[in-house]
């Protein structure tokens, strides 16, 4: 316990009616750790997320951030507490330019909510930062284009520039690179292993292809039925009998 | 660009017909004296100023509300109770609006605060539920409001039609209260469509076309999405109140049937999509276009169907006859959103991207 715990869940529980998606989950992050979330579908992985972010209410249990109880409070009050949060389903402003759903980020990490009384484009330090960002995941080029007319790939990667421009110290990234097409991965993978290297920042990555969690991650947790079952160093879980059979049998399953 | 907030009109097409639109109202007294010209010029004004305020709410924030032209009332009501109440000074004036947008701003809350936080619909409800609720009110309160027949008032002695401003004439037309009042209503409805301008091309406006594109993401980052939903109603309700206000000084009457009916609130609707959603300018060619229809389709329809029943067509003579009138304003508006869903607005600004 070198770090601070920067997210903890304690007993942390939903139940959709009878079935009870996260069950009891107690975990802890530090900052400076990437620590993969795994599990064959249905596990509750995504579940998990939505209650640390705030989309989801827990029934039970307790979230954490950075000592504080937050548990009563919403998805906004949480992402201006440094929660950011890329999402599975792609999940943007369709109708608005690329560079002007990141901008939106950047003003949210700035905390303009409220300025009404100037032109937008008078605050050019929101914009710079917003094409910084473009630059850093490779959509400089498609900047004008409405982000509902982005190819798939690149919808993940504005998904992703979105959670960087909120500038969050929790990073969730939820299967950042499902559906891209084999070039693309690296943009991404290669954006995640440059935010590893700032020790402040606590990731957690939803992901199936076990090579890039082999790659990425510190530590890696296994969900299944919405219960942890094991918690630990890459190569220990993965040689681990009870993963071989809840997890990688299936994903061996899976095209890959 | 500045004046505009960096938000010009966008596309040949768009910006000469509002250049046209807006010159021919800028110089209307000059252009057309008559009485009932002037009146569907200052009408137009009133009309484009709550169809931009209307479209902060539905177009730009994507909220749907029903009660919007109730704003509208109180400001009118603010200025007809306080100038019959007070007599005719500048004082009771002023003092009825500054009573009237409190009024607004707090219903707009507690209707924002009590129901903006669940679904649009049930929004849509509750303004429909409120709004009703205020034009019986408002009908039945006589003592204060002059229940159906509504009020007749003076205004302050200078916008009265006997007031001249010098005793000779500019370009031949006499310089009156009328024209005066006029003008009143010009440079506050641009002043106020300005300002709505800069608030829609601000962060905070920029923030509302996020939650209209998606609420559920703008929330994921931190946007509280209720306050803002809320904030933007309480000032459209601002700036409908105010038009309100203006709608009365020009028309020196408020009842009912002018200032809070529900069909003026399907005007405003109607005048919204035919201009363009999301964009303020179409407030103004909405506006504009539905005003003049209303006043001219009857008379342009007599004609035609007096033409008609001179050539021997009968149907045509009876289907253009100057009572369907409704009827044909209908029709257009149907052929406005099947041809342009986006608006006209919509439309010319896409005439222009496909010329090149």
């Amino acid at each position: 316990m070198s770090n601070s715990v920067s997210l903890e869940t304690k007993d942390l529980t939903i139940r959709f009616g009878g079935h009870v998606a996260v069950d009891a989950v107690s975990c802890q992050f530090r900052p400076g750790e990437l620590t993969a979330i795994v599990g064959p579908n249905g596990a509750g992985k995504t579940t998990y997320f939505n209650l640390v972010s705030g989309q989801l209410r827990a029934t039970s249990g307790a979230v954490f951030l950075n000592g504080h109880d937050v548990t009563s409070l919403g998805p906004a009050e949480r992402a201006s507490r440094g929660v950011g949060r890329a999402f599975q389903l792609t999940n943007l402003f369709p109708g608005l330019s690329v560079a002007e759903n990141v901008r939106l980020a950047v003003q949210a990490a700035e905390g303009v909510h409220y300025d009404m009384l100037r032109p937008w484009r008078l605050r050019g330090d929101l914009v710079s930062r917003a094409e910084a960002i473009l630059e850093e995941v490779a959509l400089t080029g498609r900047r004008n284009a409405a982000a509902a007319a982005l190819s798939h790939g690149d919808q993940r990667k504005l998904e992703v520039a979105l959670m960087i421009a909120l500038k969050p110290t929790i990073f969730m990234f939820d299967e950042p690179t499902a559906g891209m097409s084999v070039d693309e991965v690296p943009v991404v993978l290669d954006l995640i292993a440059r935010l590893k290297q700032e020790a402040s920042k606590t990731i957690l990555l939803v992901e199936h292809k076990m090579d890039v969690v082999r790659s990425l991650a510190d530590r890696i947790i296994v969900l299944h039925n919405g219960r942890l079952m094991a918690d630990g160093e890459p190569a220990e879980i993965i040689a681990s009998p009870i993963v071989q059979e809840a997890y990688l049998g299936l994903a061996k399953a899976q095209p890959s | 660009m500045m004046i505009l907030s960096g938000d010009p009109p966008r596309g040949r097409a768009l910006v000469a017909l509002l250049a046209v639109i807006v010159l021919i109202l800028a110089i209307a007294p000059f252009l057309f004296p008559g009485a009932k010209s002037l009146n569907v010029a200052a009408t137009i004004l009133v009309y484009a100023l709550l169809v931009a305020s209307y479209d902060l709410l539905l177009g730009y924030t994507g909220i749907v509300s029903f009660a919007h032209v109730m704003f509208y009332g109180v400001g009118a009501y603010g200025v007809a109770i306080a100038l019959y109440g007070l007599g005719p000074s500048w004082g009771a004036l002023i003092l009825g609006i500054v009573a009237a947008l409190p009024v607004s701003v707090a219903l707009a809350l507690a209707i924002a605060l009590f129901s903006l936080r669940v679904q649009t619909i049930f929004f849509a409800m509750v303004t429909l539920a409120v709004a009703s609720a205020f034009n019986v009110l408002a009908s039945q309160l006589d003592w204060l409001t002059g229940g159906e027949d509504g009020r007749s008032f003076q205004v302050p002695e200078i916008l009265r039609p006997g007031f001249r401003l010098i005793s000779g004439r500019a370009f031949g037309v006499e310089l009156n209260g009328r024209v005066l009042s006029y003008y009143l209503v010009f440079i506050a409805c641009a002043v106020l469509f300005l300002a709505l301008l800069r608030v829609v091309n601000s962060p905070f406006g920029r923030v509302l076309q996020a939650i209209r594109e998606n609420p559920f993401r703008a929330e994921a980052l931190g946007y509280r999405i209720v306050y803002h939903r809320a904030l933007a109603t309480c000032l459209s309700a601002a700036v409908a109140t105010l038009a309100g206000a203006l709608g009365a000084i020009w028309q020196h009457y408020v009842g009912p049937d002018t200032a809070l009916n529900l069909s003026i609130q399907l005007d405003v609707l109607v005048m919204v999509v035919i201009g363009g959603m999301g964009s303020l300018y179409g407030a103004i060619v909405g506006a504009a276009l539905f005003v003049v229809a209303r006043n001219y389709l009857q008379g342009l329809l007599g004609a035609l169907s007096a033409a008609a029943s001179g050539a021997g067509l009968t149907l045509a003579a009876g289907l253009l006859h100057p009572d369907r009138w409704l009827m044909w304003l209908g029709l257009m508006f149907i052929l406005a959103v099947y041809f342009a869903p986006t608006g006209i607005v919509g439309r010319l600004r896409g005439l222009d991207k496909g010329s090149g």
